[in-house]
């Protein structure tokens, strides 16, 4: 099993495909990567030599990937929220950060629903 | 989509003189100013900026990492007092 950058691995997927489950690698630079390794894209990463891992890392080293590049994005984060700026705020308040609606939608920040209400009694599971 | 490039950042020009005015007398007071959509250059920084935010200026001191953001992002426009209080049915929110 071939492991690149860390946790990432891939058995019966073509190349191109496989090395987009690793964090900062998306189909365009997938393909980028095996233009510049010389690999044929449709290979399946079982079938891959021991050269042609090595060449795939040699030029993946020049990227920031999986654990760095999560470090710079929540530096980026981080700095929003330090000098206080809006976007910083929202950030904190768990809340969509360009602009969108919250009077609905924004589930993918918000979270699950929850209910609010009855006196503050109880807090029920309510709707989907 | 952002700015072209070609026009370089929005600065607002007022503003710009007075920051430099201020830079040459080499004191620092607080600039009033209703210009949020100016971008932030480096000469603003270590000057304070009182922003406007629709109802009183909000005084806002520029650091390096500020640079490039602009004035309006530091100055609130919107205040959140909490969520109306619960009714009896319980409505689904948050």
């Amino acid at each position: 099993m071939a492991r690149l950058v860390g946790v990432d691995l891939a058995p019966n997927k073509r190349i191109v495909v496989a090395l987009t489950y690793i964090f900062g690698i998306g189909d365009a630079l997938s393909r980028e990567i095996l233009a510049k390794a010389k690999i044929d894209q449709n290979q399946r990463v079982k079938d891959l030599g021991d050269a042609e891992l090595l060449a795939i890392r040699d030029v993946i080293k020049d990227y920031r990937l999986e654990g760095d590049l999560r470090k710079d994005v929540q530096l980026h984060i981080k700095r929003l929220i330090d000098i206080s700026a809006y976007r910083g705020t929202r950030h904190r308040k768990g809340l969509p950060v360009r602009g969108q609606r919250t009077r609905t939608n924004a589930r993918t920040l918000r979270g699950k629903r929850k209910t609010v209400g009855l006196g503050r009694k109880k807090e029920e599971e309510k709707k989907e | 989509m952002g700015r072209s490039v070609k026009k370089g950042p929005y600065v607002d020009e007022k503003l710009l003189r007075k920051v430099q005015k201020m830079e040459m007398s080499k004191e620092k007071k607080l600039i009033k100013t209703w210009a949020r959509a100016c971008t932030i250059i480096p000469e603003f920084i270590g000057h304070t900026f009182a922003v406007h935010n629709g109802v009183k200026h909000i005084p806002v001191y520029v650091s390096e990492n500020m640079v490039g953001h602009k004035l309006g992002e530091f100055s609130h426009t919107r205040v959140f007092r909490g969520h109306s209080a619960p009714t009896d049915k319980g409505t689904t929110l948050t």
